[in-house]
This record gives C-alpha cells, structure tokens and sequence, in this order.
C-alpha cells in the first residue's frame, strides 16, 4: 500500500476534484438562462446515464462472475413494467426484489 | 420557507430516499472493509469516505493504490469515474439555480447519484417552488449520507461485510430502474435510455468509464431530437 502521505495527497484531491465536478454547473451557471437546446438536452440526462450505469450490473452481473444470469434479468424486466405500470417507487423495488429472492431460490443455481 | 408545500417535500424526500439505504448502507460498509484491508487506517477510511462521497470512484482509487500505480494516475482515473457527475450538475442547474451559492455548494457536495436521480425524476414531473425541491433534495440525500459515514466506520472498525450469498449487489440496479421506468412511459425519455444501454454495453471496453459518457451524450442527443420532432408533428 502507498505509503500516508500519498495517501492523504490522493483523498484530498479526489474529494476537491469530485466537489469541483458537482459544483461545475449548479455553482457556474447559477439562475443564467441556458439555450433552449442546452434545456432540451439537459433534461434527458436521468434516462441517458442512469440506464447505462445499471446495464453492465444487469446483463454481466459480478455475482455469477460475468455471466448473465436470468434471475436478475427477470427481476429487472419485473422492476420496469411494474415501475412503468404504477409510477410508483416503493412497489416497483418491493416487487424487483420479491422476484430475485424467489427466483434465486427457484432456479438451479451454477 | 416551512409552508405546507414545502414540508410535503421534505417528507416526500425522506419517504423516496429510504429504499437507497439498501443500496447505501451495504456498499459503505463494503468499503470499510476494503479500506481497512488495504492498510488504510481509521482516519483515512473516514476521512476519504466524508470527503468524497462517491463508491466506485472510492473503490477505483483503493484498487490502484494497492497496485502502486502512480499517484497522478491514481487520483485521475478516480476522478474520470465521477465525470458524470458533471451531467447530474447541469440538469440541475435550471431547477436549483436560484438558491443561495452556499446551498448550492452544498447541494453539489450531496450530489450522488441516488438523490439526484430521485429529484430530477421529481423535478419534471411536477411544479415545486425553489424551497420545496431544496426539502426534497436535501430530505432525500441526508440519510444516505449519515448511512455511508455510519457504515463505513462499522465496517472499518469490525471488519464484517454483508455475506456475497445476500444479492444485495441488485439493489441498485433495482431501485435505479424503478426511478427511470416512470419516464420511459415517454417516446423521447424511451429512446434515451435505449441508445444509452446499448451503447455502454458496445463502449464497454473503452477505459476511464468513458463509454458511459459517451453514451450519455448520443442518448442525450437522440432524446432531445425524438422531442423536437414530436413538437414538430403538433
């Protein structure tokens, strides 16, 4: 392991460099007007990134090594329609992880 | 500033953040092992775990350090996992912009992905005045924060993970899809997050989690495009 001092040098600049990369727009733009295109743009970046970050976890998920496993991949699908249907937070992850725990005890595992 | 509107948020907030705790509390404790694993002691796990406030990129700069990469390499892979952070930050702008630079600064030091997903989901969907999206925000995001400090430390101190046979590593994965499903009940927000699997999945390979960004940036482009031309057909 790095010896203390480069390990304080590491945690002080990934905590600035995070905080700078949240403040960036929030704190630069303020309440200035953005182009109607940056507006049109900015307000698909929940579905941009949050599908993208979770895809990996779903189809290659680290517990089963890798391989897509179709418990997790049933229990996603089971999160979306429910998710879709009531627009509702709390039964759509009650009703994703209901699925896991029952296939995951259902299914031959590897 | 506590009118009922605003104290609907709050507890709103509170109510939507609390299935994130499953995601949270796992996670820091997870870290607090490794850290502690690692040869990092007490005051550092914490210090990095309060300064940072962000897993992935946590984990990324542990793994490197134990590998004794150098430390310019190590602080700027960390960070390059963080970059989308800067996307959470410009859609927030429109809606926070107007509060105070302080509150704004620490808005931006709360900024992970569970609060920020949660609000700008909330944001969308319905008029809030400034004081009630701040309730919101910040009423979502304080017990995930106290969670990842309070375990982290717990795992630090007694070494005890979450046992792997516990699929606690779904968690995210199924509270960040319920958040998003309600939007893709939308064409533009649909094909957003179509292009933005598929492509992270094809990048997959590409280093310093850039797939991801670039991903996010053709699925912004291709929302934004199915809008306007959704507008143009009236």
């Amino acid at each position: 392991m790095s010896d203390p001092v480069t390990i304080w040098i590491v945690i002080a600049a990934l905590g600035l460099g995070t905080f700078a990369i949240r403040f960036s727009f929030l704190g630069l733009i303020g309440d200035r007007e953005l182009p109607r295109w940056a507006l049109r743009m900015l307000r698909y970046v929940p579905t941009a990134v949050m599908p993208g970050l979770v895809a990996p976890l779903v189809v290659w998920p680290a517990a089963t090594g890798g391989e897509p496993d179709p418990a997790r991949l049933i229990a996603a699908a089971v999160v979306l329609a429910v998710g879709a249907a009531t627009r509702q937070l709390l039964p759509a992850v009650a009703a994703g992880a209901a699925t896991l725990g029952l296939l995951l005890a259902v299914l031959p595992s590897a | 500033m506590s009118t009922p509107a605003t104290r609907r948020a709050f507890w709103q907030g509170l109510r939507d953040g609390a299935p994130f705790l499953l995601v949270v509390g796992p996670f820091a404790l997870l870290f607090g092992v490794a850290a502690t694993a690692a040869g990092l002691d007490i005051v550092e796990t914490m210090a990095m775990t309060a300064l940072v406030v962000a897993g992935a990129s946590q984990f990324t700069a542990l793994t490197l350090m134990q590998e004794q990469a150098p430390t310019l390499i190590v602080i700027f892979t960390a960070l390059a996992v963080n970059m989308r952070m800067a996307l959470y930050s410009a859609s927030l702008a429109p809606y926070l912009g107007q509060a105070r630079l302080g509150t704004r600064a620490l808005a931006a030091y709360f900024l992970v992905d569970g609060a920020y997903t949660l609000s700008a989901a909330k944001y969308e969907r319905e008029e809030m005045t400034l004081s009630a999206r701040l309730a919101y925000f910040f009423a979502a995001v304080l017990p995930m924060a106290l969670c990842w400090y309070a375990l982290t430390w717990v795992g630090a101190v007694t070494g005890q993970a979450i046992p792997e046979s516990w699929p606690l590593d779904f968690a995210l994965p199924i509270t960040f899809i319920a958040i998003v499903a309600p939007m893709l009940r939308r064409l533009p927000h649909l094909v957003a997050a179509f292009v933005s699997i598929n492509v992270t999945l094809a990048l997959s390979w590409m280093p310093y989690s850039l797939g991801l960004i670039v991903a996010a940036f053709l699925a912004m482009a291709a929302g934004a495009m199915v809008e306007a031309w959704q507008e143009r057909q009236g």
